[in-house]
């Protein structure tokens, strides 16, 4: 059983009188702990794709089971549920709230949750120490750089210790050298196990994935595995029709 | 979530905005300070004009002579005359009752009264000693009317203190004669300067033996019998007594009406209550008008922050927190500008009592709890819809927008 199995997957997005299809007829197996990256031109589905993986939106036809578990047919809150358990996001813009302290936005999964505050402040200067933010806790998103914010925001979708971590152009608002940096922070959170699973236009960090996808018109086009990647059980692994 | 860290979460997004918050805390605080300081305005009234009423006695019954009914056209309305009047033999026979306290008949006329050159018009009423206890009247020098028959026609005065420094300027009154109408009358006493009273002072009165005013005005009936009963829970009970006696001494006949103090006192109690709970109602409005002014800026804080939004539900917050969240926003909101105008409502209040030391001007308790709740009440009520909006949004739109 692979973490996630997506079986025939459709999504149709009306505009209009006209129909687009985001996704048609995707299947796809990904294996816990595997590092994807998944590539292709503006409009191919790869994003509708990373938020169909996080729960965000629901397929018109097709399964997904993540970890054995049929999660399409779960009512939003049961899927909030699972989002906060065992998925983090990772977005191009960041994403946090401005207003917020760095380690108020790291602990804000933790608050969501329900966790008590007293368990909470422990793992938020964990979280902090981890991701080299000791001394920007208290400093608001606009204090710190991109990189930092970039990190605090990994930080934040890590600290629920998810499973698997979704990344939307994790670089993009990055220059080169943090680029680098964040991908490393990325690579080694998916090295002690997390999935990880990267939607990205940057040929030389899709290039970095030992399991690279390529989308075209909402299918997947080519399912490329780098020849000496992570252990990979047989029969699992990507049922792509061929281009 | 839990409900501490809604509120906390909920403040922070309240403070982040603090002109935002500020104006909307001003709007609400309008509408609660106008509730607070119109019903102090309007309940100030009612109890100035309460006290006016108990100032004459609380347990105070006036009978008065003639019958007000509305029975229409009864056999009675053939066969009786004009109703007879009070006399002072009534007014005795009242004293004699067991429940009745004081008795002060009461024959009142205007007449001119002249010391040496000086001449004015007073207003001469004609009672007796209970008077001055009845109305709650202080005797200022000398004494009041002596205790003695109704029907003694005593040639003595008193005189209220307006009248005194007019007639008698820079000297003592009391032992001097004046002459009231055609009678030659002898000062024994002056009020205490009152001013009180409603509509009538007691400072501008002459004051003499009822029989000395009958016999000035020349008649033998009374205007009025004042009858104080022997305390506030033997009114009805004097009341009746009042009726029957007075009853028997007419041949059964019910020509004359008791009036208490408290059925008057009773009816501008309603009367003045029923404006103050207008007013309430007119400055409840504006609370309404802040209730509509919390939903608008909720929904743009919605629209601000949908991409804050967007993430919370990629965060995994189910709809219920976001609702929450927004809710306890918008009842924050609501609760800090009602307790400012509660603040202001009540500095509002002084400033009244201060401009108009004679009106006991505070809000009564009902309106400010009615204020505060209302406000409360309507800054939820009108954070639901923002909040149900917030709660909807899509995630993948919400988070692409920026």
């Amino acid at each position: 059983m692979a973490q996630i199995e997506l079986d025939h997957i459709d999504r149709i997005f009306r505009l209009g009188d006209s129909e687009v299809h985001a996704l048609r007829d995707v299947t796809l197996r990904i294996e816990a702990g595997e590092y994807v990256s998944v590539m292709g031109p503006s409009g191919s589905g790869k994003s509708t794709l990373l938020n169909l993986l996080g729960l965000l939106d629901r397929p018109n036809a097709g399964a997904y089971r993540l970890e054995g578990r049929d999660v399409t047919t779960l009512s939003p809150d049961e899927q909030a549920t699972v989002r906060s358990a065992r998925i983090g996001f990772v977005f191009q813009s960041f994403h946090l709230v401005p207003r917020l302290s760095a380690a108020e936005n790291i602990g804000l999964p933790l608050v969501l949750a329900g966790v008590p505050a007293a368990e909470r402040a422990p793992r938020v200067t964990r979280a902090l120490e981890d991701f080299g933010l000791e001394g920007r806790a208290h400093h608001r998103p606009d204090e710190l750089s991109g990189g930092q914010r970039q990190r605090v925001a990994i930080a934040r979708a890590t600290i629920m210790r998810p499973a698997m971590l979704l990344a939307d152009e994790p670089t993009g608002n990055l220059d080169r050298a943090t680029g680098h940096e964040v991908t490393a922070l990325l690579e080694a959170l998916n090295a002690a196990g997390t999935t990880l699973i990267v939607v990205t236009h940057d040929p030389a960090m899709g290039e970095r994935a030992r399991r690279r996808i390529l989308m075209e018109d909402g299918a997947i086009r080519q399912d490329l595995r780098a020849a000496a990647a992570a252990p990979e059980s047989p029969g699992s692994g990507s049922t792509a029709p061929p281009p | 979530m839990t409900p501490a860290d809604t509120l906390r979460f909920a403040t922070r997004a309240a403070t982040a905005w603090p002109l935002r918050t500020a104006l909307m805390m001003l709007a609400m605080s309008i509408g609660v300070a106008a509730v607070v300081v119109l019903t102090a305005l309007g309940d100030g009234a009612r109890r100035y004009v309460v006290n006016e009423f108990s100032a004459l006695g609380a347990s105070l019954l006036i009978v008065l002579p003639g019958r007000t009914e509305t029975g229409g056209v009864n056999a009675g309305s053939f066969v009786s005359s004009t109703p007879r009047e009070l006399t002072n033999a009534d007014a005795a026979a009242l004293l004699r009752l067991p429940l009745v306290q004081r008795v002060a008949p009461l024959a009142v006329g205007n007449s001119e009264i002249a010391v040496g050159g000086r001449l004015r018009e007073a207003t001469v009423v004609g009672t007796s000693t209970d008077f001055l206890e009845l109305r709650g009247l202080e005797i200022g020098q000398g004494s009041f009317l002596p205790r003695e028959d109704f029907n003694r026609a005593s040639a003595v005065a008193v005189i209220g203190d307006a009248l005194r420094s007019e007639l008698f300027p820079g000297q003592s009154a009391v032992g001097r004669m004046i002459r009231v109408g055609d009678t030659r009358l002898r000062v024994i006493g002056v009020l205490a300067p009152s001013g009180r009273g409603l509509g009538m002072t007691t400072d501008e009165l002459v004051l003499v033996p009822v029989a000395t005013a009958q016999a000035m005005f020349d008649t033998s009936g009374l205007f009025r019998i004042f009858v104080e009963a022997r305390g506030r829970e033997a009114l009805p009970g004097a009341q009746r007594q009042v009726e029957e006696r007075l009853r028997a001494r007419r041949d059964g006949e019910l020509d004359f009406t008791v009036i208490t103090q408290d059925a008057v006192l009773g009816t501008f109690d309603r009367i003045l209550g029923a404006l103050t709970l207008g007013v309430a109602g007119i400055a409840a409005i504006s609370l309404a008008v802040a209730g509509i002014l919390v939903m608008n800026v909720m929904l743009v804080a919605v629209t601000q922050r949908t991409a804050e939004i967007g993430l919370l539900k990629a965060l995994g917050a189910r709809a219920g927190t976001i609702r929450a969240a927004f809710l306890a926003e918008a009842a924050l909101l609501s609760v800090a500008g009602a307790l400012t105008g509660f603040a202001l409502g009540h500095a509002g209040a002084w400033g009244v009592r201060l401009a108009f030391p004679e009106l006991p001007a505070w809000p009564p308790d009902w309106a400010v709890v009615a204020a505060l709740a209302t406000a409360l009440g309507t800054g939820v009520l009108f954070g639901v819809l923002p909040a149900r909006r917030a709660a909807r949004l899509d995630a993948v739109q919400a988070l692409s927008k920026r």
